[in-house]
Order: C-alpha cells, then structure tokens, then sequence
C-alpha cells in the first residue's frame, strides 16, 4: 500500500475540530471521493476529534491518503492519552453515552466507513483508526 | 426575464421603504460599529447599493454573471474601506444579510400568487446569501494577516431570523453549528417565535457543510423547544448526502418535517396557515 500523503494535526480546541474536517473534505477531494463518500468520512472525522476532544482530553489525528491498487482511500488515526474506555463493547452500543451527547458517535462512524479499528485502555488512552475507500 | 422585470420594478417601486427599513435594521445590529462609520455614509453606500442592485437584478441570473460585476466592484470598494476601519467580516457582511427581511418585506406584501412568491423569496435569498458570502471572501482576501480570526467567523456566521410571511419565520443556517454561537442561534429563533406568534420556522441547513450527531442534537432540541412554544419546525436543505449520512449515524429525524429546499419547505407552511394565506395575500394586501 502507498501513502500518498501523510499529516498529523492537534485536537485541542473545537477549532482544531474545525480543521479536521476541512483538511478532510481536501484530502477526499484529492482522492476524488463522490460528495456522499467525502460527507462520509468527513462527518465521521468530526464525531471522532471531538471525542478525542471531550472524553480523551484532548490529542491528536495522523490523516493519510492512500492507495491500494486501484483503489484510493483516506484514513484518519484518533488518538488521545486520556482516560480510556472501560467497557468498548457498551461504548459501541447505539446510544450509550456517559456525557450529553447521543451516544452515536462511536456507533455511527463505524456505519460511515469501510474499515473501523478502536483500541483503549483505561488510564493510557485510546485510538480509533478509520479508512474510506473510493 | 421577464420575472426578473418584475422583480427590479417591485424593488424600484419600493425603493424608498426598502431603503428607510434596511438603513433602520442595520443602524439596530448588533454588529453595526457607530464609532468606526458615520450614519450618513451608511445611508449614502445604501442608497448606491440598492439602485445598483436593482440594475443587476433585472439584467443578470446569478451574481457569476457580467450584468453583477457593478455590484461586485462597489461591494470591493466598501468592503476594503471597511477593513482599513477595523470592521470584522460578519460586521462587513451584514450590510447584505440586514436587506433580506426589508426586500421579503416588499415581495410578500406585492405578489399575491403563493408559487410567485416562493420563487421570488427564493431567488433574492439565493442571490443574498451568494453576495455576502463574496463579501465575506473580499474581506478574507483583505486581511491575510489576521485570517485565522476570520476564518472563525466565517465558520460561525449565520444569517439572522426572517420572517417570510405571516406566522412564517425562516433561520437560513451558513457555517459550522458546533459553537457556542449555536446555542445564541436557536435561542434567537426562540426569542422570535415568542415576539412573533409564528406558527411555522424553517430552519434551513442548506449552508450548513456538516450535520454531525452534535449538530443534529441542537437541531431536534430546537425543534422540540420551539413545539413547547406552539411552533412547528420545518427543516430544509436536506441535499441527498446529507440524509444518507444521518441515516447511518442513526439519528431519527422521523418525528420532523423536513424538506429538500427552502422553497419546498416555505410551500409546506403556507398550505399548513392555509387560511390565512388567503386572507392576508388576497383580501387585505399590506402596504
Ligand atoms: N476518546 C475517548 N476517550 C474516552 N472515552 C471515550 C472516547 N470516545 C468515546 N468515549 C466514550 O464512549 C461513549 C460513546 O461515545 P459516542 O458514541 O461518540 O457518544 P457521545 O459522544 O454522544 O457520548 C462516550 O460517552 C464516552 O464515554
Ligand atoms: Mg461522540
């Protein structure tokens, strides 16, 4: 597999969440991604930052454009050393929060992408990867 | 052609109203800066405006058309001036944004077809919306220096409550919703359906790149404050990507009547005040 293209961006305020999606948004136009893919992935970017951003503490996202193939992706890496998640198999449930949220962010990303990877553990941190493919 | 006529003769006719209503509605933001600009110059750059304006509606589609650039320049012109006064980009462009309830004003009280209507709020809102965000850009391109402030509030602009007809307002959404501004937002819209009596508020996100599940909480609490108030919510520019994309985060927005477009939307509500459509439009035309 080829990385393209290969950032890393700081999540520390809701500006940054800002930025994430719009570096986002440019990378899956590189990509040449339809509009509904770019929304995708785009939406998906912004319920994960501000994850990192509220229950994390606060972190950081590697995003990279890559190619396989034929095939073109973009994949972002969350990752925070916050408090981590106890139980990942209730945090992935529909609706399950432990803030204000609607406890669809974890669930509903997963549905937005084509590869959902999340790793936590309690007092180190956590780290979500996400791929969309073309 | 013929409808864009119409609509430069109801501005030309109007043309003192609309002038005297935009001149108070900007003189009364919240963002006009007093000390940086004298009122009579605010009065003299509204009153070339709008005869500008009215030039270019008559002759030109979209403002990428040739028949817009007389507008265009006069907007460089003032917006440049502006940003040597210190003025903030939102400040800048709400000279455009305060004009659309002053020229809805005029259309609605003018035409008397429900369809004639819709599609003439529609196209001054799209032209509207379409300039000041030029403005926007102008004033972007002015400041590089200081541009991360104003890619801000580029981000966290949005175009104020309308009301688009008797018991109809309208809360036409620009720029990302995850901000405290939000909340200043929705609570406006609140605040006008208590002073108004409105039956009916479309809130459009037509502007609105995102609708995350943050984003969508904000919209269906809106909506549900609103219900307690004896207010229905419509939400419009729901573009096809939009809807795939909460389908899948899984939020239900079965419970709220939503639209593609704001014109759908504006069609919905007067078929909903039926009644007083009728009345208001045809038997006691205001003036
Ligand atoms: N980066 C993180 N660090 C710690 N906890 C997290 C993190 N991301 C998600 N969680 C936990 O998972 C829950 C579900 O997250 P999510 O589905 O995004 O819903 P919401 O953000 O509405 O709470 C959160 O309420 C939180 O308890
Ligand atoms: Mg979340």
């Amino acid at each position: 597999m080829a990385t393209l293209r290969d950032e890393i961006f700081p999540i520390r305020s809701s500006d940054d969440i800002v930025k994430v999606r719009q570096v986002t948004r440019e990378w899956a136009l590189m990509q040449t991604f339809s509009l509904v893919d770019q929304t995708k992935i785009v939406t998906a970017a912004s319920e994960l930052a501000r994850n990192t951003l509220e229950y994390g503490r606060g972190g950081e996202v590697r995003i990279q454009a890559v190619q396989e193939g034929p095939r073109r992706g973009v994949r972002l890496t969350f990752t925070d050393q916050g408090p981590g998640i106890p139980d990942l198999a209730k945090a992935l449930q529909d609706g399950f929060t432990t803030g204000s949220g609607m406890g669809l962010g974890l669930s509903g990303s997963k549905r937005l992408v084509n590869d959902f990877d999340i790793q936590s553990e309690v007092g180190k941190g956590t780290t979500v990867m996400i791929a969309r493919w073309k | 052609m013929e409808k864009r006529t119409k609509l430069a003769e109801m501005v030309r006719n109007q043309h003192d109203v609309i002038l005297k209503d935009w001149v108070e509605s900007q003189l009364n933001a919240t963002t006009l800066r007093r000390e940086l600009m004298k009122e009579s110059e605010l009065r003299e750059q509204s009153r070339e405006f709008l005869s500008l304006y009215t030039q270019s509606v008559q002759s030109g589609e979209g403002i990428g058309d040739a028949a817009w650039k007389p507008v265009k320049d006069f907007l460089g012109q003032i917006t440049r001036s502006r940003v040597l006064l210190g003025f903030t980009p939102s400040e800048t462009a709400t000279f455009i944004f305060s004009l659309k309830q002053p020229l809805f004003d005029v259309i609605r009280s003018t035409l008397k077809d429900p369809k004639e209507l819709v599609a003439d709020i529609w196209a001054t809102t799209t032209l509207l919306d379409n300039l000041g965000l030029y403005v926007m850009e102008l004033h972007q391109q002015n400041r590089e220096e200081v541009i991360h402030r104003q890619q801000e509030e580029l981000l966290e602009l949005s175009t104020p409550v309308v009301q688009l007809f008797e018991n109809i307002l309208a809360l036409p959404l620009i720029g990302t919703l995850d901000s405290a501004r939000t909340q200043v937002v929705m609570e406006n819209l609140l605040q006008r359906i208590v002073e108004t009596g409105a039956m009916i508020a479309i809130i459009d996100i037509t502007g609105v790149p995102t609708v995350d599940t943050l984003v969508a909480q904000h919209l269906l609490k809106t909506v549900a404050a609103a219900r307690l108030m004896g207010a229905d919510c419509i939400i419009s520019g729901i573009r096809p990507q939009i809807a795939q994309t909460i389908v899948h985060l899984g939020v239900d927005l079965s419970e709220v009547t939503t639209k593609a477009t704001l014109a759908d939307a504006f069609m919905i509500a007067l078929q909903r005040t039926g009644a007083s459509v009728t009345k208001s439009a045809v038997s006691q035309p205001k003036g």
